[in-house]
């Protein structure tokens, strides 16, 4: 019981406690998981047209992509980002005449970096989905007199998603684990925050566990609501299985 | 590009490869190990062994490793005194154990699916046919049941083990200096992000490509069955 008492004690919202901190932090793992996930979705179907594209080129362009950062850790790529972009962004200034350090915005390495890394693995999941969309609807659209981009508006899009929902929402949870190494960055999301609670009150273990469930709650959180997405554009399908 | 800096950049990454590649090795073993125990359970273990399965599967697969790396190496560092008196602070007190743990627990939590999806996936009437020929108990599970599971588990647990090739890196976190350690090292100290990620990632591609053509070799070996017969005689 005494045990109960100072742990929460350590992570309450008491006068000593952690609690605001860690949940301000958590609101920071979703912020960036969220901003790298839609970044991921926009360049994912991107490199999904390309892969799809009737040029050579383009089509090994994105199979390069795939390949590349689904096989590289992607720890490199935060890195990459973050020393690579403050590189850049010192050369930037450099050209417009500014001499001094400017440093890369945590969040946005993370967002660029996640939604690097989360494209390439939502482009497979959305060409996937493509394959399944029924070749007769694409033909029927066309035969209505359709034009591309009303077809891909009002019939393709439509029918990716729902397809692509299971699929994303993996892509989701991989993200928000892999948010956790953007900690290294300095941005103060989940694990960062531990870190500085675990550093300055030499409780590691009470602030670890704190930080493991309180990613275990949003990852379940968002499993549930993606089950409710997938039963929700279901409607009005009929399935075999 | 700089190509001499990049050859310098290869021969300064190389001395951390034989870590990355020991860190995945023994973890992929022992967490293999672990996930045929605990997909067992999940099959044979009824409702209790069911609902412990589902337990440790949920826990480990729902937070990120790097958490669970740093519970288990700074997290269990607060025990110190009860660890010591149990005789196992050698093992906690060494990042690359701690590492290999974290990684062990979270690949046997993600390949126990895949096993037991494997076992589940064994259909029926082949168990039945095996029972019609007067086999049960281990060895219908050897001969039958086991050879079936681990072909049809193959190809997913194949994506487990690339999975692991890269999350070795996460141990470069808590200052193991294999392949990612160095890399970031030698970014932080010469700010040649983009050469470094070049020559970085080339050598895990690498280390993958191997790996994926060594287990479609596998692959082919475990399933004679779909390949084409040749033309007979008759």
């Amino acid at each position: 019981m005494e045990l109960m008492d100072r742990y929460l004690a350590l992570v309450g919202f008491g006068e000593t406690g952690w609690g605001a901190l860690l949940l301000t932090a958590a609101a920071m793992t979703l912020g960036v998981s969220v901003c790298g996930f839609l970044t991921g979705m926009v360049l994912g179907s991107v490199i999904t047209f390309m892969q799809l594209s009737r040029y050579m080129v383009l089509r090994w362009l994105a199979d390069g992509y795939t390949t590349v950062l689904r096989g590289v850790p992607d720890l490199l790529v935060v890195y990459l980002f973050y020393f690579g972009g403050t590189a850049f962004l010192g050369y930037l200034g450099g050209f417009f005449g500014y001499q001094g350090f400017i440093g890369m915005p945590a969040f946005l390495t993370g967002t660029l970096a996640l939604g690097v890394v989360s494209a390439a693995y939502q482009s497979e999941v959305f060409r996937g989905a493509f394959n399944s969309v029924a070749r007769g609807e694409l033909e029927a659209a066309s035969a209505v007199g359709m034009r591309p981009w009303p077809k891909f508006r009002r019939i393709i899009a439509p029918l990716v998603l729902r397809y692509a929902i299971p699929g994303l929402g993996n892509t989701w949870q991989l993200v928000l684990k892999e948010s956790a190494l953007i900690s290294v960055t300095g941005l103060v999301e989940l694990l960062r925050q531990s870190q500085i609670a675990a550093g300055s009150t030499r409780r590691p273990f009470e602030f670890y566990l704190t930080a493991v469930v309180l990613y275990l709650v949003i990852t379940w959180v968002s499993s549930i609501v993606f089950r409710r997405l997938e039963t929700r554009t279901l409607r009005g399908t009929r399935r075999a299985l | 590009m700089d190509f001499a800096f990049m050859w310098e950049t290869f021969l300064t990454l190389l001395p951390g490869l034989p870590l990355t590649l020991e860190l995945a090795a023994t973890s992929i073993l022992a967490g293999g190990i672990l996930a045929a125990i605990i997909s067992l359970v999940a099959v044979i273990g009824g409702p209790i062994g069911r609902g412990f399965t589902q337990g440790y599967v949920f826990v480990f697969r729902g937070s990120p490793l790097l958490v669970q790396m740093f519970l288990i190496y700074y997290g269990l560092g607060q025990f110190r005194p009860f660890l010591q008196e149990i005789g196992v602070w050698g093992i906690f007190r060494e990042p690359y154990w701690c590492a290999v743990i974290a990684l062990t627990l979270n690949t046997a939590a993600y390949s126990s699916e895949i096993f037991r999806g494997g076992l589940q996936a064994v259909s029926i009437q082949q168990v039945e046919a095996a029972r019609a020929c007067g086999m049960s108990g281990v060895l219908l599970f050897r001969r039958i049941i086991l050879p079936i599971a681990i072909r049809q588990a193959l190809p997913a647990y194949g994506n487990e083990i690339i999975l692991m090739l890269k999350a070795t890196a996460l141990a470069s976190v808590i200052t193991i200096m294999e392949v990612t350690g160095l890399a970031g090292k030698l970014i932080a100290d010469s700010f040649r992000a983009f050469e470094v990620f070049i020559v970085a990632g080339a050598i895990y591609l690498a280390i993958t490509f191997l790996v994926t053509r060594l287990l479609r070799i596998i692959e082919f070996w475990l399933s004679p069955h779909l390949r084409l017969r040749p033309p007979s005689l008759t």
